[in-house]
């Protein structure tokens, strides 16, 4: 267990910087997820984390300690890789052991050490398999074990869920979030699946073009995004974006509603929307509509309860409304956050 | 009258077992007559009393020519050179196209050079490969020799002196220490080429994670490489070992089995009884020697190597 501390990271390839100036500090214990699109820098970022990369320029600190030039095997570091990587001409019990051989740990620590891991993740019957007959499942959470194994100060996910079936995928982000919450290690989670980072990170770092855009709690990220980038990015479907008198204006789909035509609010922010698709999404409805009679047809969603969208029709001209509270103003040159009370 | 309706018919190309066996056929033709038929020729030729001069194979002698050719002086030699060099070569062979492949696997500058010399000595003729050995390896004119006279290591009051030639192909063991080297230098490609297809598959995370894990360059090279590449290592060692068993080429244009017998080798032998000495059916028999012990060896590597793979 222990902080992690990153200072003006940079990696160039060529003339291209993939990672062009990272500052970052995770505090001892913390679910950090990294999240961005494909290409953002964020798996590169990982891997000078691991030392697997040496940074162009920058520091990397791990309790306090520069590691920066240090190779992997000095770092005390756990990886868990998308494939697993997973030993394949050992047995289960072979590949937990073997970070422990590398390091020198006695047979019997080492015994009760592969005992406790694979009880921790519940392998117990798998142990004497080889991983060509394990599952998807089953072969993350040898690698799990296998990272978990040696008290690592760190323990770095690149997107482990990514290769399991839709269905085990749920089960095992908790169970994921439970083992951290059991063991307390320090962990960087890089994912570009919203939902795990959302459902799983203490804090979220946001990148794009090798930088980061924003650093905070999911509820931060998702409420207040710094910018345009990540109110687009984030949520599903992500925040409308409308340029209204110089400015841009953002809102999520669940918060614009058709207008009841009894209630009236002062400050809400009004929108005839012709109603062109009903989508069912189970739980909720999606609508595709369009604004009318501007210089362009602007598309937007929005997304209501079963019990509202009882009311509309599709072709339909309504208006829609969206309360004040739940306005974000953007510039439309830097893309940065403006002041909502400055109209 | 109407007109014949078409009948539907199926064609030879649908009737895949005929067609089948139609397609294997040359085949089964090519080798029953080019390794069949030799081969039970050559079983039948070793238990006759067959001659150059009367190279009929009626005169059935049973297993006298085996217990003949056993007998004879240089038997034991032929067969321990035979065993020494083909297991040198083995392993001489195996290390080196490990190690060639952990250097082919990575990017580096002039890789591609690097590559085209590596292969060279598959692409290149018998002829021109015996003609370079034979002056590198020369009594007199030997670079080679040259060099550690110039290093100080040859020639007169120095560790290899007094004298100022080596005699490669003059001497019982730096004869076979000639033709092993010559026999690593002509079939490393192949081999390299075999265990590097095995290399390139090891998935890069795998080497990432034993970095990660804490592993060394040995424990790496022991404990991830090597296993992951033993299936390729049985291939590759299976066709050393029977290229090299089975040639006489090297030994042929080098130290011709001399001085004595001292650098005799199987196949060698076997041509030089059988054909140059006319002692048809000894010669056979003496080819024939190793032919159970090689087909033990050959399925027993596929084995292993099919069960590595499977795991």
């Amino acid at each position: 267990m222990a902080t992690l501390e990153l200072r003006g990271l940079k990696k160039k390839y060529g003339s291209i910087y993939a990672v062009d100036g990272i500052d970052i500090a995770i505090k001892e214990g913390e679910f950090l997820a990294i999240l961005g699109p494909s290409g953002c820098g964020k798996s590169t970022t990982m891997r000078m984390i691991a030392g697997l990369e040496v940074p162009s320029a920058g520091e990397v600190l791990i309790a306090g300690k520069p590691v920066t030039h240090l190779p992997p095997r000095e770092r005390n570091v756990s990886m868990v890789f998308q494939s697993y990587a997973l030993y394949p001409h050992m047995t289960v019990t072979e590949n937990i052991a073997f970070p422990l051989k590398s390091r020198g740990v006695p047979k019997a620590d080492r015994d009760a050490k592969i005992k406790w891991a694979a009880g921790m993740l519940g392998i117990e019957p798998l142990m004497q398999r080889k991983p060509a007959r394990l599952s998807g499942g089953e072969k993350q959470k040898v690698a799990l074990a296998r990272a978990l194994v040696r008290d690592p100060a760190l323990f770095i996910f690149d997107e482990p869920l990514s290769s399991l079936d839709a269905q085990v995928r749920t089960m095992a982000r908790s169970e994921l979030r439970l083992l951290h919450d059991r063991t307390g290690v320090t962990t960087v989670y890089v994912t570009h699946d919203q939902i795990e980072a959302l459902g799983m990170g203490d804090r979220i770092a946001i990148m794009q073009r090798g930088r980061v855009r924003q650093l905070g709690t999911p509820q931060e990220l998702y409420d207040s995004p710094a910018d345009t980038f990540v109110a687009g990015f984030l949520g599903s479907p992500p925040m409308n974006l409308l340029e209204r008198s110089g400015r841009i204006v953002g809102f999520r789909p669940e918060h614009l509603l058709p207008a009841s035509p009894d209630a009236v609010d002062a400050g809400a922010f009004a929108l005839q929307v012709r109603v062109k698709r009903l989508e069912f999404l189970g739980a909720d409805w999606l609508i595709y509509g369009v604004l009318e009679g501007g210089a362009q047809e602007e598309k937007i969603l929005s997304k209501v309860p079963p019990r509202v969208v009882a009311t509309l029709r599709e072709g339909e001209l309504r208006e829609f409304r969206v309360e004040r509270a739940h306005l974000r103003f953007f510039d439309p040159a830097t893309g940065l956050r403006v002041d909502d009370g400055a109209r | 009258m109407a007109r014949a309706e078409k009948v539907a018919h199926a064609t030879l190309g649908d009737r895949e077992g005929l067609l089948g066996t139609l397609m294997i056929a040359p085949a089964f033709v090519y080798i029953a007559a080019l390794v069949g038929i030799p081969f039970f020729l050559a079983i039948a030729l070793s238990m006759s009393s067959a001659t150059i001069g009367d190279p009929s194979i009626h005169g059935f002698v049973g297993l006298s020519n085996f217990v003949s050719a056993v007998h004879e002086q240089a038997f034991p030699m032929a067969l321990r050179n035979s065993i020494i060099v083909t297991f040198a070569t083995l392993i001489l062979t195996l290390v080196l196209a490990t190690a060639e492949s952990e250097l082919l696997v990575h990017d580096f500058r002039g890789k591609w050079l690097v590559q085209i010399l590596l292969i060279l000595p598959w692409a290149m003729p018998v002829s021109l490969a015996s003609v370079d050995w034979l002056w590198l390896l020369d009594s007199e004119f030997s670079p080679v020799d040259w060099l550690l006279r110039q290093m100080h290591l040859l020639g007169p009051g120095t560790v290899w002196g007094p004298a100022n030639h080596l005699y490669y192909y003059g001497k019982e063991w730096l004869g076979l220490g000639a033709v092993t080297v010559i026999n690593v230098w002509r079939l490393l490609p192949l081999a390299t080429i075999i265990v590097l297809a095995g290399r390139t598959a090891i998935p890069h995370e795998i080497f990432e994670q034993a970095q990660v894990d804490g592993a060394g360059f040995f424990r790496t090279l022991f404990r991830i490489t090597i296993p992951a590449l033993l299936p390729l290592l049985v291939v590759a060692g299976m066709f050393t070992a029977l290229l090299v068993f089975g040639d006489m080429a090297v030994v042929a244009l080098t130290t011709r089995g001399g001085p004595g017998y001292a650098t005799q080798l199987l196949p060698y032998w076997a041509y030089l009884k059988g054909i140059e000495g006319g002692a048809l059916a000894e010669g056979a028999a003496v080819a024939l020697f190793m032919f159970p012990v090689l087909l033990a060896g050959a399925i027993l590597a596929l084995r292993m190597a099919y069960r590595s793979d499977s795991n």
